[in-house]
């Protein structure tokens, strides 16, 4: 029986004495922090994908809280919803941003741009980038080697094996910029997603002179001006023989579409047209018709 | 020329090494101590070599190639090193499905759980080895007979030279004997000659370096060395230590497995260092007679972080100005 | 007693196919394509324009900043336009495309065979000539030699090396060179002493060119201060950092310049370049040139204008062979696989290696199995299989306290990999990345 009671008695004691050890540390080391920093954090997505800038989701919430107005601040992934619920428990107003997505400059396929040398490196774009101008005439143009699908913490980036370009998966893309970041080409750009996902762009970033350009691939904007001209709403600029949307500006009037002689202009889940020229991509209107 | 060019970044050439060429050299360098078995333990040797060599292979295949659903690349040799140093450390009287189950767990978990070769933290064969030991110690530790020291080979349990040591100095065999291997023991650690034969010709290929299979012997040496000057008894005489039990084995094939073995000269300094004291201590002071495994598992577990602490010899680090 | 550098090194096959070949001069091609970037450093303003006449020797473009390197015209004939052209990284970059007619020489250069050793000019003069010549590092580098020849302040160069150890395999344009020149090196190295003001020249030769070290031990017992110093045949010998260690046993520490140590280096290319500038008034217009490789009909050495094409070049040889799968400028180790061979030969093109398409391939890379050997052959004593992890997982404070930016990118960690991984791959990209960060944290 006594042996019991040592035990118990032992065992209490050190348990007492652990516990008010514990306590007395939790005490000294308390760290005072703003509760609503928790909170903010509670409300945004968890993604830690370091796509408002911040490292982690953490770090975003204590800067929501520390600022003065969230105009700066922005969750691409949570979007609008998000940022107005962290508004409201900081008892501020959200700034309106529209809901973006990212957009692959590049329509550069092997049947297309064709590959003038076997790349045989470690398969990184960077890598690849750095040694070269890439297997195809085209120095600008995507490498297929993946950085972005390989950056991508939402699965919504993958190569097409197919056309070796990457291409984005609408409803899982967040808009966090990862891809952006990894690209070393800088074909990867955050676009609006555009009302229905309607949106309209120059996939292609070849800056050299429309011949060269043309010779290395057959859907090369060669910086001809045509849709500059036709363009109502004086969105589209044509700087280096490459020519630009501005999509604050553009009102997705679909007519630089029509003119562009190498279809480097897409268009995105528009209805299919009922004028007589052909349309340019027919699989892209089908798929919303 | 009408096909394209290849483009690649720098260098253009390779050595040509490559991971088989090690592996089989390693498989080369373990003849000699698998001859002596063959001479000392007749067919049973042959045979315990040949199924676990088997057992380890075919596990590997087949979770590779179902569990995991890749390539198996079992022809780069390590499955069959794994199951070489598995046979060479159970006694040759072992029965075989208590062989088969160390081997499965050697590829299944210690190797294949981790990813395979090159990701396991543990070395297969000794983690096999300690699992078989505790699990089945009554097999594990009765050896036959050799043929040599008892005339007849059937299932006749004898000692092993540190058993003797530990609990019946006086019975010690010669030292000659214990170097050329005819003492009792597991398969393949009997003979320090053979062992030392394949160091020997692994140094030369440069499969491995000297740091640690000699810095593992040079502690092992110097602890009981001071300790027998001390007080000369056999159990720490220092020759005695070097030539019995597995020390030699683990020294030279075990311990210096590339996966699980540090990265730098220094860290081999270390990690062969902490190999030799651990296996003396276990040795001297431990419950079992043999540390040598032990020592290895433990010393395996701190390759990553002595990797983490040592860095090699930089360039311009010691600025010499002569 | 041969010399070695102190830490990892390896023993490529020399394959030294070309070795002996006479140095043949070249014909003058129709048209050369002379880039307006050929060296480390700010690409140079064109100063000729479309319909331009010019001679040999006639500047065509101006260096803007101190680290960069004239560009003077090769051949004689009309400028036929300024436009962008091919480059050996595949990009398209600026480039003088001129119509070759006649070969006329500006008529200030001395173009006689006649040796000149008398040289009177000072440090400071001989510096303008180089600066003006348009020289650059000729094993390749193409760092501006005056900008090399210019201690920072404070710094005083206490010892010449020249580096004629040509680790590289398969090049032979050094050997050659040192074979057919010596006198001519032998006087560009007492011109450059005396630019830097100094008194001691070593002539590092690496031991598998014994007719060179014996050459030279002989010619140089003429010129006070200039010994020779053969070496053990390993790679990479002829890295700067390296073969100072081997001649001067003095390790330049990590981040800081040859000159911290004393050293200054100087390819034996160079000092030719240096020689014919100074005392013939002759710019770097023309270089010697290997073109080898295993199923080459003529490997060879050959003197061609810069702007040739290499096909031009590759033709002499004996024309690219049916088997071929990759085209190196430069060595096997260090050299640039080009995307396409309808490019010219600039200042930094030491030879043309052609690889059958067998010999082209990479394995495919295996997980490491930490054997160790990169860690064991890198001759700055890093970690590589380390460094390439840490790249691949962006961990860049740690890639820097891991001294990434030490790398020489010689190659020895992916000629040793038996897993075939491509550990300089990594280790570049990485070492690119924390240099940025770096220099970002300074400004």
């Amino acid at each position: 029986m006594s042996v019991i009671l040592t035990a118990v008695a032992t065992l209490g004691a050190i348990g007492a004495g652990s516990a008010g050890i514990l306590y007395l540390i939790s005490q000294k080391f308390k760290v005072e922090e703003d509760p609503r920093i928790q909170e903010v954090q509670d409300a945004l997505p968890a993604a830690n994908c370091g796509g408002c800038g911040f490292p982690g989701c953490a770090a975003f919430a204590a800067a929501c809280v520390k600022a003065e107005s969230l105009e700066e601040l922005n969750c691409p992934v949570g979007g609008q919803e998000t940022m107005d619920r962290v508004a409201a428990i900081l008892g501020q107003t959200a700034s309106k941003t529209a809901k973006k997505i990212a957009v692959v400059r590049c329509s550069g396929t092997c049947e297309e741009r064709p590959r003038l040398n076997l790349y045989d490196g470690a398969t990184n774009c960077s890598i690849a980038a750095a040694l070269y101008g890439g297997d195809t005439g085209c120095s600008f143009g995507c490498l297929g080697l993946g950085d972005c699908e390989e950056s991508c913490a939402f699965d919504a980036i993958h190569i097409n094996p197919e056309t070796m370009l990457p291409e984005v998966v609408e409803d899982k893309c967040t808009a966090c910029g990862a891809c952006v970041k990894a690209c070393p080409k800088d074909i990867i750009e955050l676009r609006k997603q555009g009302p229905k996902s309607r949106r309209i762009y120059v996939s292609c970033v070849n800056k050299d002179k429309g011949a060269v350009a043309k010779k290395a691939c057959n859907v090369a904007c060669i910086g001809c001006g045509k849709c500059q001209q036709v363009c109502p709403f004086d969105a589209i600029t044509i700087e280096n023989n490459l020519a630009y949307i501005d999509d604050d500006k553009c009102r997705l009037c679909r007519k630089c579409v029509v003119v562009c002689p190498t279809h480097s202009i897409l268009e995105l889940h528009f209805p299919p047209r009922k004028e007589t020229p052909p349309p340019a991509k027919e699989e892209a209107a089908n798929a919303t018709a | 020329m009408e096909q394209k060019l290849i483009v690649s970044p720098s260098p253009h050439v390779h050595s040509g090494d490559t991971i088989p060429r090690n592996m089989y050299a390693v498989l080369i360098a373990l003849i000699p101590a698998f001859l002596v078995a063959l001479y000392t333990f007749r067919l049973d040797a042959l045979l315990i070599t040949a199924l676990s060599v088997l057992f380890c292979v075919g596990f590997e295949y087949l979770i590779v190639r179902f569990v995991m659903k890749k390539e198996p690349a079992i022809l780069d040799g390590s499955a069959i090193i794994t199951g070489v140093l598995l046979a060479f450390n159970v006694p040759s009287n072992l029965p075989v499905w208590i062989l088969a189950l160390g081997a499965l767990f050697a590829i299944g978990v210690v190797k294949l759980s981790f990813g395979g070769l090159g990701n396991n933290i543990f070395n297969p064969a000794i983690a096999g080895r300690i699992f078989l030991l505790i699990s089945f110690p009554a097999q594990m530790t009765s050896w036959p007979a050799t043929a040599i020291a008892g005339e007849a080979t059937d299932a006749v349990s004898s000692a092993t030279v540190l058993g003797l040591l530990k609990h019946s100095p006086e019975a010690l065999p010669a030292l000659q004997q214990m170097f050329l291997g005819f003492e009792s023991g597991s398969l393949g650690e009997m003979s320090a000659a053979a062992l030392l034969l394949g160091l020997v010709y692994l140094l030369w290929r440069r499969v491995i370096t000297w740091h640690i299979p000699f810095t593992i012997l040079a502690t092992v040496a110097l602890f009981t060395g001071i300790l027998f000057l001390i007080d000369p008894l056999p159990q720490y005489n220092p020759l005695i230590h070097l030539f019995s039990g597995g020390l030699m084995l683990g020294a030279v094939f075990m311990a210096t497995d590339y996966v699980t073995s540090p990265l730098t000269k220094k860290g081999m300094i270390i990690y062969g260092a902490g190999i030799g004291f651990i296996t003396v201590a276990i040795r001297l002071w431990g419950a079992y007679p043999e540390g040598i495994s032990f020592a290895i598992l433990l010393m395996n577990a701190f390759t990553p972080l002595i990797n983490t602490y040592t860095t090699p010899k930089r360039f311009g680090e010691a600025v010499k100005h002569g | 007693m041969l010399k070695s550098f102190h830490i990892g090194g390896i023993h490529p096959k020399e394959n030294k196919l070309s070795a002996g070949m006479a140095i043949q001069p070249i014909a003058v091609p129709a048209q050369v394509i002379i880039p307006l970037s050929q060296h480390i450093g700010a690409p140079c303003q064109p100063v000729v324009k479309k319909g331009d006449k010019v001679k040999v020797g006639t500047l065509i473009g101006k260096s803007v900043g101190f680290v960069s390197a004239q560009i003077y015209s090769s051949v004689s004939g009309t400028v036929l336009k300024i436009d962008k052209a091919m480059d050996a990284s595949g990009y398209k970059r600026d480039a003088v495309f001129i119509k070759v007619e006649e070969d006329e020489w500006e008529e200030h250069i001395d173009r006689s065979e006649a040796l000149v050793t008398e040289c009177n000019l000072t440090a400071k003069e001989i510096l303008d000539k180089i600066a003006a010549a348009g020289i650059v590092g000729m094993g390749g580098a193409t760092f501006p030699t005056h900008v090399k020849l210019t201690p920072p302040p404070g710094m005083k160069a206490e010892v010449l090396i020249i580096n004629g150890v040509e680790c590289e395999p398969y090049l032979t344009s050094d050997h050659q060179l040192m074979m057919e020149k010596s006198d001519e090196i032998l006087v560009g190295i007492t011109i450059v002493m005396k630019a830097l003001n100094v008194q001691k020249a070593i002539i590092g030769i690496e031991n598998n060119k014994k007719d060179a070290v014996a050459l030279f031990t002989q010619k140089a017992k003429a010129y006070p201060g200039i010994g020779v110093q053969p070496l053990k045949v390993q790679y990479p010998q002829g890295g700067e950092k390296q073969l100072i260690d081997a001649l001067t046993g003095r390790q330049v520490p990590s981040g800081a310049l040859p000159i911290s140590v004393g050293a200054v280096v100087q390819n034996v290319g160079t000092l030719f370049a240096v020689y014919e500038a100074v005392q013939k008034n002759k710019p770097l217009v023309e270089r010697v040139v290997t073109v080898t490789g295993k199923e080459v009909q003529r490997p060879c050495n050959l003197r061609a204008r810069i702007g040739t094409p290499l096909t031009t070049l590759i033709d002499a040889a004996g024309g690219v062979p049916e088997s071929t799968g990759k085209v190196i400028s430069g060595g096997p180790m260090m050299g640039k696989a080009l995307a396409s061979i309808d490019i010219p030969v600039t200042k930094g093109t030491s030879g043309i290696l052609i690889v059958p398409t067998l010999e082209a391939k990479r394995k495919a890379m295996k997980d490491c199995i930490r054997c160790g050997k990169c860690v064991q052959v890198c001759p700055m004593g890093l970690n590589p299989t380390l460094l390439m992890t840490l790249t691949e997982y962006e961990v860049w404070d740690r890639a820097e306290k891991n001294a990434i930016t030490d790398c020489i990118e010689c190659g020895s960690c992916s000629y040793t990999c038996p897993a075939d991984r491509p550990l300089l791959d990594y280790i570049r990209l990485g070492k690119g990345k924390v240099n940025g960060i770096i220099r970002a944290r300074k400004n």
